[in-house]
Parts: structure tokens; sequence; C-alpha cells
């Protein structure tokens, strides 16, 4: 919102500064970052041999065994999509709303989102037993397979948040295209050049954009929903105790909020102390977060207490040894780890003022990050140790799930992937939106192009 | 050995026809060994017809076709419903059908598609064996999640998997109550002849790697009339198996043919997890009047007694 008017000589003042505080981290490479792109690829590389392993010598090469047969593949698959679904979500139900403080973290979070959204297609590969055969989901396809739903979701989804990240960058694209032709090598201008389809910026182009914008917005929601629910499903459509659930698909949705504000909170800290955008990215934003923070927060905790509490008085002969295996047994110090020091604590502190500061703000990020992995680790393993029947008649390490080396190194490569790709899109795109922010500050965008 | 066979020439299949062989589904050479001993093309080979007859057929004439054989196996048996009746009486942990099986699905000693558990249903109410194939149910959870139909109820009742299909995403481990499936985790078993072996959807051998493996019903078995590897296989008497539309099932040691429905009804039958409604095809009858003493021996999974500890 305009609220005073400025003169055209002030407005190119401030247009200027902020096109060239937001476009520096496009011109440079600076060495820290060349360091994080190596250590990247490292894990990168040690994963690729993993799998080389994989593949030759099959799945045995993991801890998965008959009974155990899911593992860290598909925790981390859980993890991904819960992870990307909150970026596109904070952008689309704040933005809707019209809170202006999300517009510098939004295309943070649609970075984060389209990055992690990507990997989980590839760990579900990963996690084939015959990968050669991918193309039989398309050739064979059973529509009553959850795994159906889930491709058929995850790529309309990944499909709008593209379009997401890539229509708000358009005006972004235009400026680059005519400031950056001397600065930048030829390549990445062309890149430029080419992606901003031509935009100059006519009040026409404006407003089809704000209104493809809005459409997006609001399409990405159901979508968003849909590709954590399906996935959840694909647990609470079997018969086993644990995942035998009704409030799954909530369960699953209400996490990926919490674990996707963390996710963005981690990414917002150190982009913004890397590009030195303090300015943009402001202690507000951080302020905000936390508050929403606290939010998803309650809620996730409200379904935690529906999800252990009601099996666990009732104590159901299944349920009871699931749930005493997490409480007490053989996976609670994980449990308590998760729920406490992943969800509790941080629900905590961040009510607090003094800890929704950048710093602590990204410490508790970690903490509901990392929690959000082990409880996807939670969920997808102990179930599956306890099944219906005994498990007899098999060697011992077909009773205990302990995550090989490989597998360790396999998955962490995978994850690393996914931080590449987020960190090659900050280092190409402005993080934050260039023309929005000038907006914000009273600039008439139109004609600053 | 059976391996099936289709005849490539047109007159040769009207003259099979004749013998009640329908086109797709061939027939099942029961000549021993014919396969592995390639010695002259010119041989007559025996065929054996799904009725029961032989016929002479010139073995150059004939070719193993595996599309031919995967849409017979999707097909199943017309007109039959197959189901099997454990009588846990009877059981004594022989583990003659686990042996069975595993030799004639080419399987590791660890990967059982029939599997005894030692079982106690309360406590104190005393231990019993329990043999554990699939339970062909008839509204299976496994086949359901299978994102590309690799594994299917046919209509004679039997669930199959195709190896040549499956992806190996291992949904239907994870949906299955009773663990009745088992996944190819490394190299499978390598058997003489596996390598040139078509790949047979009733058999399912040869094994493959980082594909699922489980009980059929030895479908390869029912095609020719006779009764699965396991429950043939069994000493005591444990196994009825035949057909709910004919409402007769044969003991697989006795031989003895009685009424389905009598003998469900006389003996108090039970199916697994009735509560999930998965409706099996496997019926149990209850361990009662038990012709042993239960021993409490435990045994590792390659069939040795196990050392207590503690």
């Amino acid at each position: 919102m305009i609220t005073e008017h400025k003169s055209p000589q002030e407005q190119a003042l401030i247009f200027n500064k902020i096109r060239e505080d937001l476009l520096r981290p496009v011109q440079s490479i600076s060495l820290s970052y060349k360091l994080w792109v190596a250590f990247l690829v490292t894990l990168i590389i040690a994963a690729a041999y993993g799998y080389f392993l994989q593949l030759n010598n099959g799945l045995a090469v993991t801890a998965m065994r008959d009974y155990v047969s899911w593992g860290m593949y598909i925790a981390t698959f859980v993890f991904f999509v819960a992870t990307s679904l909150v970026g596109m979500l904070i952008s689309a139900i704040v933005g809707l709303l019209g809170k202006k403080w999300i517009i510098p973290v939004s295309r943070i979070a649609e970075m984060v989102a389209l990055s992690f959204v990507m990997m989980a297609g590839i760990i579900i590969v990963v996690d084939m037993g015959r990968p050669d055969r991918l193309l039989n989901v398309f050739l064979h396809g059973r529509f009553s397979s959850p795994i159906f739903w889930d491709i058929t979701v995850v790529t309309v989804y990944v499909l709008i948040s593209t379009l997401l990240l890539f229509l708000p960058l358009l005006p972004d694209l235009g400026i680059m295209r005519n400031h950056l032709k001397k600065d930048i090598p030829k390549w990445q201008w062309t890149i430029y050049n080419l992606l901003s389809l031509g935009w100059v910026g006519t009040p026409n182009q404006y407003k089809i954009l704000h209104s493809a914008i809005r459409v997006l917005l609001v399409l990405v929601i159901p979508v968003a929903f849909a590709i954590h629910t399906v996935t959840s499903w694909l647990s609470a459509l079997t018969l086993r105790p644990g995942w035998d659930s009704t409030i799954f698909g909530p369960y699953y949705i209400s996490g990926a909020f919490v674990a996707g504000t963390g996710a963005v909170l981690v990414a917002m800290y150190f982009v913004r102390r890397g590009y030195k955008l303090q300015e943009y990215i402001t202690d507000e934003s951080f302020n905000m977060m936390g508050k929403l923070l606290v939010l998803v927060s309650l809620i996730y905790l409200y379904f935690n207490l529906n999800e252990f509490l009601v099996p666990a008085y009732k104590m159901k002969t299944y349920d009871a040894i699931h749930i005493k295996t997490l409480f007490t047994g053989e996976y609670a110090f994980m449990f308590w780890a998760t729920q406490i020091g992943g969800l509790i604590l941080p629900l905590i502190l961040s009510i607090f003022k003094p800890f929704r500061k950048p710093l602590p703000m990204m410490l508790i990020g970690v903490a509901v990050v990392l929690g959000a992995w082990f409880k996807r680790f939670i969920i997808v393993i102990p179930t599956m140790v306890h099944a219906h029947l005994p498990i007899q008649n098999v060697p011992h390490e077909f009773h205990v799930y302990h995550p090989t080396g490989i597998e360790i190194t396999i998955t962490i490569g995978v994850i690393a992937i996914s931080v590449l790709i987020f960190t090659i899109l900050v280092k190409l795109f402005p993080v934050v939106p260039i023309w929005e922010t000038a907006h914000e500050k009273g600039v008439e965008i139109e004609k600053n192009l | 050995m059976s391996q099936n066979i289709t005849p490539e020439v047109t007159s040769r299949r009207n003259f099979l026809k004749k013998f009640g062989l329908t086109v797709g589904a061939a027939s099942v050479v029961t000549s021993l060994g014919f396969l592995s001993s390639c010695s002259n093309d010119d041989e007559m080979v025996d065929l054996l017809t799904t009725d029961g007859q032989t016929v002479k057929v010139k073995k150059s004439q004939l070719k193993v076709n595996l599309k031919e054989m995967q849409v017979r196996g999707r097909e199943g048996i017309t007109g039959k419903k197959f189901v099997m009746v454990i009588d846990l009486a009877k059981c004594r942990n022989a583990r003659k059908c686990m042996s069975a099986c595993q030799d004639a699905h080419h399987l590791k000693p660890e990967q059982h598609h029939i599997n005894v558990l030692q079982m106690e249903n309360a406590e104190g109410t005393g231990s019993f064996y329990m043999p554990k194939p699939c339970q062909h149910c008839d509204n299976p959870p496994c086949t359901k999640v299978c994102p590309v139909d690799a594994t299917f109820k046919r209509q004679d009742g039997i669930v199959l998997i195709d190896n040549e299909r499956c992806i190996g995403c291992r949904f239907c481990i994870a949906a299955c109550p009773y663990s009745a499936r088992v996944f190819n985790w490394s190299e499978p078993k390598q058997v003489e002849g596996d390598e040139n072996r078509v790949y047979d959807i009733e058999l399912n051998v040869p094994q493959k790697k980082g594909t699922i493996s489980k009980c059929l019903f030895s479908a390869d078995r029912l095609r020719i009339g006779k009764l699965p590897y396991c429950v043939s296989a069994c000493p005591n008497g444990t196994y009825w198996f035949g057909d709910a539309n004919e409402d007769a099932v044969t003991n697989g040691t006795s031989k003895e043919t009685v009424r389905l429905s009598t003998l469900l009804e006389q003996n108090g039958a039970y199916t697994l997890m009735p509560e999930l409604g998965t409706k099996p095809s496997v019926y149990y009858l209850p361990p009662k009047d038990r012709l042993f003493d239960y021993e409490n021996t435990e045994l590792n999974y390659l069939g040795e007694e196990e050392e207590h500890h503690g």
C-alpha cells in the first residue's frame, strides 16, 4: 500500500538501493558459498557410491527386511513432503490474508518447498527394489493404489509450486535483464533474458500477473493439503496398529506446518546472514514467523494428544504393544526427544518475545527440523517392528531395524541434493522480491523497471 | 519339473485343441526333465492336457511363451474357488510343508511362503503350532495398494504376484496383516536351470532380485489337478485342500475327500483375524484333542534346535 506520495527522484533513489542490495548476491560468489557447495557435493558423491552398491547388491545393503520393509528412505520421503508443503502454504495463506510481513519471506519459503518436493520423488525411487521398472507405474498404473494418487498430486504440486515461484519472479527477471548485462557472465544474462519472457512491466502485464498469482495461491492450498493427506494415507489405509488411524491426514498436515516453519526459519537466518539482508529480512520477520510457529505447534500438539492418548487409554491388544514401544520401550528415547525437543520446548520458548529473535529462532528451527525427521522415523518404523502375528523362524536381523552405513549415507546425500538445489536457487535469483519490496516502499514500479 | 509349452504351428494348435487344450492356456509338459535335457529336436514329448489325457507332440514344434503364461496365470481356473482347511490338532511342527514349499519355489531358508508359528491365544491356554500360508483373502489388502497391478486376485480366489512387473515398492508387505509376503532383498537362491528358465507366474520361479514372492496355493499344481506342495508333503494329516464350489476338500496325507461345509461346521472352524474384514480362504480347525504333546523346543530359522538362554 502506498502510504505517501513520493517524488519521481525519491522513488528512483529508493528503487536503485533496493535493486542493488537485492541483486548483489547474484553477481558474486563468496568463498564460504563455494565451500558450502563443495561440502554438499561431497555428500552427494558419497551417496552416489552408496546407491551404486545398492543397485548391485540389492536392498539387502540396507537394514530393511521382510518385517521392517520400509525404513529411513520412506521416513525421509514423508519428511520431504511435510517440509515442502508449508513453504507454499505460508506464502499462500498468509499472502491471501493480505499480511505484508510475508513479502520478504515468501520467496525463500517457496524455494524451500520446491527443492524439498523434488527430492521426495527421488527418495521414493531410491527405495524401489526395481527402479528400472519405474515406467510400469505409468504403463500399468492401478487407480486403487494410494501410490498412484501420490504420484498424481505430487506432480501437480511440483507444477503449481514451480509456477508460483516463477510468475512472481517475472518483474525481477525483467529488472535483472535490464540492469545486469555488464555485471554478470553472458550465459547467466541469457538465462534471465529468456526466463523474463519479454517482461516490460506495462500496467496490463501487472494486472494479468496479479490475477494469475492469485489463482495459483488459491489452487495451491487444496493441492498442498492433498499431497500430505495422500502421503499419510500410504500408512493410514493399511490395517497396521499405529497407522490404522482416522486422524492421520490432519495429523500429518499439522506436523508439516511445524516442520516447514522450522525449515523456513533456518533458511531465512542463513540467507539473511550470508547475503547481509538485515534491512529486508528484518527482526520483525523472525518475530512473526515465531508467532506462526507457536500457532502451528499448538495445533500439532493437539493432534498428538489425540493420536497417542486415545489408544493409550483403551490399550487394545495391538495398539498397546505399539504404545508401550513408544512410551517406555525400544523407541522411548527417540519418541520423547521428538515430542519434547522437537515440539513442546520450541512451542514454549517461542511464546516469549526474547526468543523470537533471529539467532534463537534459527536454533529453535533446527530443533524443529531435526525433531520432524525423527518423528517421521517414529511414525514409520516402530509400527513395522510389531506385526500382528509373531515373527518367527527368521534370522535375528529380521526382528530389528538398525539402519546401515550405506543407507544413512544415501539418505544424507539425497537431503544434500535438496539443500544444494536451494543453495543454487538463492544464488541465481533474488531471494527477496525486488518489485514487491519497492512497491511496499512507495515506488511506482511500472515506471522504474 | 513342469514347463509350459505353446504350440507354434496352427495345425498343431487345432490338433491340441481336440484334446481339450485352449490355445492361450496350452498345456503342461510332464515328460521328465524334458527341457533341461536338450538333445534331439525331433524327439516326441508327452503333453498332459488339463483334462488328464496324454498327447505326443514334436518338441521342435513347441515353444515356451512368457506372455501367454502370464495371461493364463492372471485368469485362473474357471469355475473354481480354492480353499484350504488347516487342522491345528494335527500339526506337530514337522515342517515338511515348509521345506517342500521352499524347494518348489526356490526360496532361501529365511523366506517362508508358509511358516509354522508357535502360538498361544491367551496366557495359560496352552501353546500350539499354526501353519500360516497366504490367506488368499477375498478382500485382499495387498492387491488394492499395488500401484502397478503386479499382484492381483484371480477368479479362482488365488492371489498371485507377477515378478516380471513388480517394481519392488513393498507396499503389499506393509498392507498384509498376516505377514505373508517376502522380498528378494539380494540375489535369490539359484537352482540349476533357473538362468534359462522362462518365468512361471503360477510357480513364481525363477525368483528375481528386488521383487516380492508369496504363497501361490501352488497354482501350477492345481493347473494339473494336484494338491499343493505343502499339503502333499504333510505327514500328519494337517491339511485339507479343495474347491468351495464343489463343497469338497481332500486331505493331503490320507487323500480322503469330505464335504467342506460339514468339516467346517462340525469342528468350529474359524479364520484368522476376522475383525479385519479380509475374508480369508484359509480356515483353521481349533487345536482341540491334540494328537501330541506340545514340546517347547525352539527351532531357529534353519530348523535347528536353538540353545535356551536363561
